[in-house]
């Protein structure tokens, strides 16, 4: 078995993003839970560096890391009431352990039959492309030309879209002075 | 200047790896050293400065001109006891200015400080290298990630403390700096799309097209200063110093630190500053762009340090003039107002870009003057509207202090005024025994 040097990147990376994955939900203290979230989604900006995908790498680091985690962190500050929890709070473990077993078996049988296609014969081959002047240098372009291509990805972009939207009115909604009145009003 | 002859060899460094890897090493011992003398002598700077705007004399005692004034700060804060409270998370309590001030030193990485340069070397050859450390392509993606990262320390900081100031000083801060990063995000997509292009190189390069006014400050102004409150906000600084308010929050999140852990946190905020002048210099300012910078490479770090001390110096001033904003309204404005006009902004230089490349001509020169004209009108519009509306309760104040002998001795006050206010200044005034004249009673 050969290991280069990206083959130990990759096992570091991965280590990093299912170790920090299994405390998060293995950890009583929630906010020891929200920063293990915040290492795994690090490995996971890793890994994308190491498939020669700067671009999400960047975005997994602004969005997931600096936008979502540092919001679940927000949130566990404001509640201190829940932060340590004495015992298991959930007994649905079995249920999601099953669960988790599920998606591993689909992702491997989807993967698997097009591993060749890939151009990955054996799991210490190089993870990334096998000739890095296969990937294009510009691949930002692509994508976001990609993105708003009616053959390509433009319904799933602009569905994205209008998803996004109905979140925000929906947040609007929920907090706008309005309805708060109104509630203060029912209650008199 | 100097350059390599006819006959001399020229390497591309990018390409070798030996090289690339001195390259590295190298202009990151560089960048590390210019950043913590430049931490060391900007504080001195506002110290200095503030002092000035604010008719003092400052630290002067220390060295010509109190220029070893970091020295001093140093050794005090070395001898200092290092306390971690007692019932603190210790290892957060120990990580924390660690993830503050290494996203600081790091971000500034992916900025170029200047054109290429031929360095000889000791095989004869010569090398071309940038003046940076790696112009990556995907440069405004880290500048942003890593200062988003930077936000962990601030919270991980006042949440470790074990400390309901700490705790607060970070809720406050984590908030304002999320909220305040989608307009800087915004605000940093007006260069991306003016460039084409994401690496911090190419945005510098594309502002070279004129001399001074191919700046992107000249071609969307809107963008530029809300970039420039975003960053401020995004370092803590005043006004957007909530953080930290000692009146409300003793020191904020850093109460609980003392000695070299809260040095790190000064350190890290202050070279926060120096990143953000430098990224705000780059994306709207030119970067290193100046006369003569073309013809003599070895120039631009200079001219692109020039600006990053002329940024500082508005930061102080800012720092000095504003008073700090109330945390709802810091709120009001981070969502109602940065980020409205930050999304007209991108649409703006959007339609732009667009009118340039369908149009062409001075489709984009005529874009840039109306978004001028807009700004200053709006600008002045606003800042009319806030100068009327605070202007007689402000003076009514200052006029009740120096009031003694009567309304007939102030100064240079219009007399309808001067009524007014002793008017409205009667009762304070009777309060006091050595007022004299007439006490109610």
């Amino acid at each position: 078995m050969e290991l280069t040097a990206e083959s130990i990147v990759f096992l570091i990376m991965s280590a990093i993003t299912l170790g920090g994955g299994l405390l998060v939900v293995s950890a009583r203290n929630l906010f020891h839970a929200g920063l293990y979230l915040m290492v795994s989604l690090l490995g996971v900006a890793g890994l994308f560096v190491l498939l020669s995908a700067p671009f999400l790498a960047g975005v997994q680091v602004v969005v997931y890391i600096g936008a979502i985690a540092i919001l679940i962190i927000l949130a566990i500050m404001l509640t201190p009431s829940v932060t340590q929890l004495p015992a298991i709070f959930n007994r649905q473990w079995a249920f999601n352990l099953a669960l988790a077993a599920f998606f591993f078996v689909l992702l491997v049988s989807v993967v698997s039959p097009i591993m060749g296609e890939l151009g990955v014969d054996a799991w210490n081959a190089d993870f990334t492309q096998k000739n890095p002047a296969d990937v294009p240098a510009d691949s930002i372009v692509n994508l976001g030309k990609d993105l708003v291509d009616p053959d390509k990805y433009m319904l799933p972009f602009e569905v994205a879209s209008v998803l996004l939207m109905a979140a925000l009115i929906g947040a609007v909604l929920l907090v706008s002075p309005d309805k708060a009145k109104a509630d203060e009003g029912g209650e008199d | 200047m100097f350059g390599p002859g006819e006959s001399s060899v020229v390497i591309e460094c990018a390409g070798q790896s030996t090289c690339t890897v001195i390259h590295s090493i190298l202009t990151s011992l560089i960048l590390f050293s210019v950043l913590i003398v430049g931490f060391a002598y900007t504080t001195v700077l506002e110290r200095r400065f503030l002092a000035f705007l604010q008719a003092r004399v400052g630290p002067n005692r220390t060295g010509p001109y109190g220029l070893l004034q970091p020295v001093a700060d140093g050794v005090k804060l070395i001898f200092k006891e290092d306390i971690t409270p007692a019932r603190a998370e210790k290892i957060v309590f120990w990580a924390a200015p660690v993830i503050k001030t290494v996203p600081a030193l790091i971000v500034l990485a992916v900025v170029p400080f200047g054109p290429k340069i031929a360095v000889p070397w000791f095989d004869g050859k010569w090398y071309r290298l940038s003046q940076g450390l790696i112009d990556v392509n995907v440069g405004v993606l880290w500048l942003l990630g890593i200062t988003s990262i930077g936000i962990y320390g601030v919270v991980l900081a006042g949440w470790s403390s074990n400390n309901k100031y700490a705790m607060l000083g970070g809720l406050r801060s984590s908030a304002q700096m999320v909220s305040y990063e989608l307009s800087m995000g915004l605000a940093m997509v007006v260069p991306v799309m003016l460039a084409g292009s994401m690496s911090v190189g190419d945005i510098i390069d594309a502002q070279n097209d004129a001399p001074i006014l191919g700046w992107f400050v000249f071609q969307n102004p809107m963008a530029a200063a809300i970039m420039a409150i975003a960053l401020l906000a995004e370092v803590n600084r005043a006004p957007f110093d909530m953080p930290e308010a000692e009146q409300e929050l003793t020191a904020g999140y850093h109460s609980e630190y003392s000695g070299m852990k809260f040095a790190m946190f000064y350190l890290a905020e202050y070279i926060g500053m120096i990143a953000v002048s430098t990224v705000g210099a780059a994306m709207y300012f030119g970067g290193y762009h100046f006369a003569y910078v073309d013809q003599a490479p070895l120039l631009g770090p200079v001219v692109f340090g020039l600006k990053v001390v002329a940024l500082l110096v508005v930061m102080i001033w800012v720092r000095g003039t504003l008073p700090r904003i109330r945390y709802d309204r810091l709120m009001a404005f981070g969502w109602k107002v940065m980020l409205p006009f930050a999304l007209v902004a991108v649409a703006w230089s959007a339609v732009a870009v667009v009118l340039d490349e369908e149009v062409g001509g001075p489709a984009k020169l005529i874009m840039a003057v109306i978004a001028w004209g807009l700004f200053l009108a709006g600008a002045s519009f606003w800042l009319g509207r806030v100068g009327r509306k605070s202007e007689p309760a402000s003076a009514a104040r200052v006029e009740v202090v120096s009031l003694s002998g009567g309304s007939g001795r102030m100064l240079g006050v219009p007399s309808a005024l001067a009524r007014a206010v002793s008017g409205r200044g009667g009762s304070a005034e009777s309060e006091q025994p050595r007022s004299g004249g007439k006490r109610p009673g």
